[in-house]
């Protein structure tokens, strides 16, 4: 193999490179925030007394769940052009991110909150706490908890799963790779350098999560078990 | 004295299944009433038709001034649950709260007492249950015993005009079971208004001011504590000579 490695282009594209990880590490973070918020509204829809809500929120869940994110991408940022709804690349980006992410996490929620006891919610009644205090004292921290790994795991994804918004001409990690890697031509050094960034990302975003679960679970700072 | 709770003709079935069937009893004010009968007698049904757990299908339910019928709005609910406690087998402590916080958590948030109130009141009931060195356990950490007493502490931080206990033993070896009955037998004293579903014999002897024998969702005998020593009818004669 003849191929002479060449990282020198690195000196000139570090703060693009560093500004894409920037972006990506946002774009990542909300992300991640809306699509739980949004994934716990679904699953608490889909465990709601009412058929008609449970159905609805189903099929939200089985639509996204069963179409690519690339696809919705798409559909959100170019098919709506097309009909005359112009939006920012990043925004539709976000927002196509939010709205699968929120299927996914939805399903990991609804198995957190089935998994509470029918006693638990009993006791919880009879000690006279409504149905929205139940959700939030009783139902949701547990619940919460017992998923966490599997959040976690599905969060990391989603940051991941950024690098496929370059395709719609984000400007996050991945997008501006490729426009270095036009310029310069350097395709193995420089998707090197972003994968490691990625793995350095990734790293970051679990031990924020470790952090986050010591925090808002006491019950597991202490103890140490798993719920 | 009227009665606090009062049972008129209360039926329950579960699908073709009849689980009560035309029940009546009246339980006063600082009296102590165990419900006993095999498996399957309706004396868990019953107890929680009291507290609203499940809509009875005819008759009616009066407890604490609160009339349970054939439909239950939730705001009468709430409003029951605020008088009547319930203590259950499985104890259902909240596991990723610790028991400070399981007591203190219905009167924050149902009552709105204020943190400093809640807290002086839920090491009250603790000390009364005598585990106020635990306040700052998770329930993983007790024994069944311990758990409980604490489920009996959290009904009791609400101040419950009437305490229902539904086989709060049955999960429980014998000597936890003793701790557990001796808290019961406390508050008896006191005069907490009690109905019990328990196949400790020897305890509703010698506890209960009334004894209600169920077989088959109805009543089948009932009567003193004493009456457990000489049943009148062949099914309590054998239900009692088989538990003891």
């Amino acid at each position: 193999m003849a191929y002479q490695f060449d990282f020198s282009f690195l000196s000139e594209y570090w703060p693009e490179l560093l500004r894409g990880l920037w972006l990506t590490l946002k774009m990542s973070v909300l992300t991640i925030v809306l699509g739980f918020l949004v994934g716990t509204v679904l699953a608490i829809g889909r465990t709601a007394h009412s058929a008609w809500v449970r159905r609805a929120c189903g099929v939200y869940v089985e639509v996204i769940r069963n179409t690519p994110l690339l696809i919705q991408m798409f559909l959100i940022y170019f098919g709506l052009a097309s009909l005359g709804l112009k939006l920012g690349a990043n925004f539709c980006a976000i927002l196509s991110i939010v709205i699968n992410i929120s299927a996914y996490t939805c399903e990991i929620m609804r198995a957190g909150i089935e998994s509470i006891r029918k006693g638990q919610l009993e006791a919880a009644q009879c000690l006279g706490l409504s149905r929205l205090q139940t959700l939030a004292a009783v139902v949701l921290p547990p619940a919460t908890e017992r998923v966490y790994p599997a959040l976690t795991s599905q969060f990391i994804l989603i940051m991941l799963t950024t690098s496929v918004v370059s395709q719609i001409s984000a400007e996050e990690l991945t997008s501006i790779a490729a426009r270095i890697d036009s310029i310069t031509f350097r395709s193995f050094e420089i998707y090197l350098v972003v994968a490691l960034l990625y793995i350095l990302l990734a790293v970051a975003v679990r031990g924020t999560f470790w952090l986050i679960a010591r925090l808002v679970f006491p019950r597991l700072r202490r103890l140490g078990t798993p719920l | 004295m009227s009665p606090i709770i009062k049972l008129s003709n209360v039926s329950k079935s579960f699908g073709a299944l009849q689980v009560l069937d035309g029940i009546s009893f009246d339980v006063h004010p600082g009296s102590v009433v165990a419900l006993i009968g095999r498996s399957g007698s309706g004396k868990s049904t019953a107890l929680r038709c009291m507290n609203g757990l499940e809509t009875i299908d005819s008759g009616e339910i009066d407890i604490c001034s609160h009339r349970l019928g054939t439909t239950v709005e939730k705001g009468l609910l709430r409003a029951l649950h605020l008088d009547v406690g319930m203590v259950f087998q499985s104890y259902n402590l909240f596991p990723h709260l610790t028991v400070g916080q399981n007591i203190m958590l219905a009167p924050r948030w149902v009552k709105k007492s204020a943190k400093g109130e809640a807290r002086e009141r839920a090491m009250e009931v603790l000390s009364r249950v005598g585990l106020a060195e635990k306040f700052d356990s998770y329930p993983e950490q007790l024994s069944g015993g311990q758990q409980q007493r604490v489920a009996i502490a959290r009904s009791l931080a609400m101040q419950p005009k009437v305490m229902l206990f539904d086989e709060v033993t049955s999960a429980l070896d014998p000597e936890l079971t003793g701790e557990v009955l001796r808290v019961m037998e406390s508050l008896a004293r006191e005069g907490m208004t009690m109905v019990l579903v328990t196949h400790e014999m020897a305890f509703a002897r010698r506890v209960a001011d009334t004894v209600i024998f169920m077989h088959k969702g109805r009543i089948h005998e009932k009567g003193p504590g004493a009456m457990l020593e000489a049943p009148s009818t062949p099914e309590l004669a054998q239900f009692v000579g088989n538990g003891l």
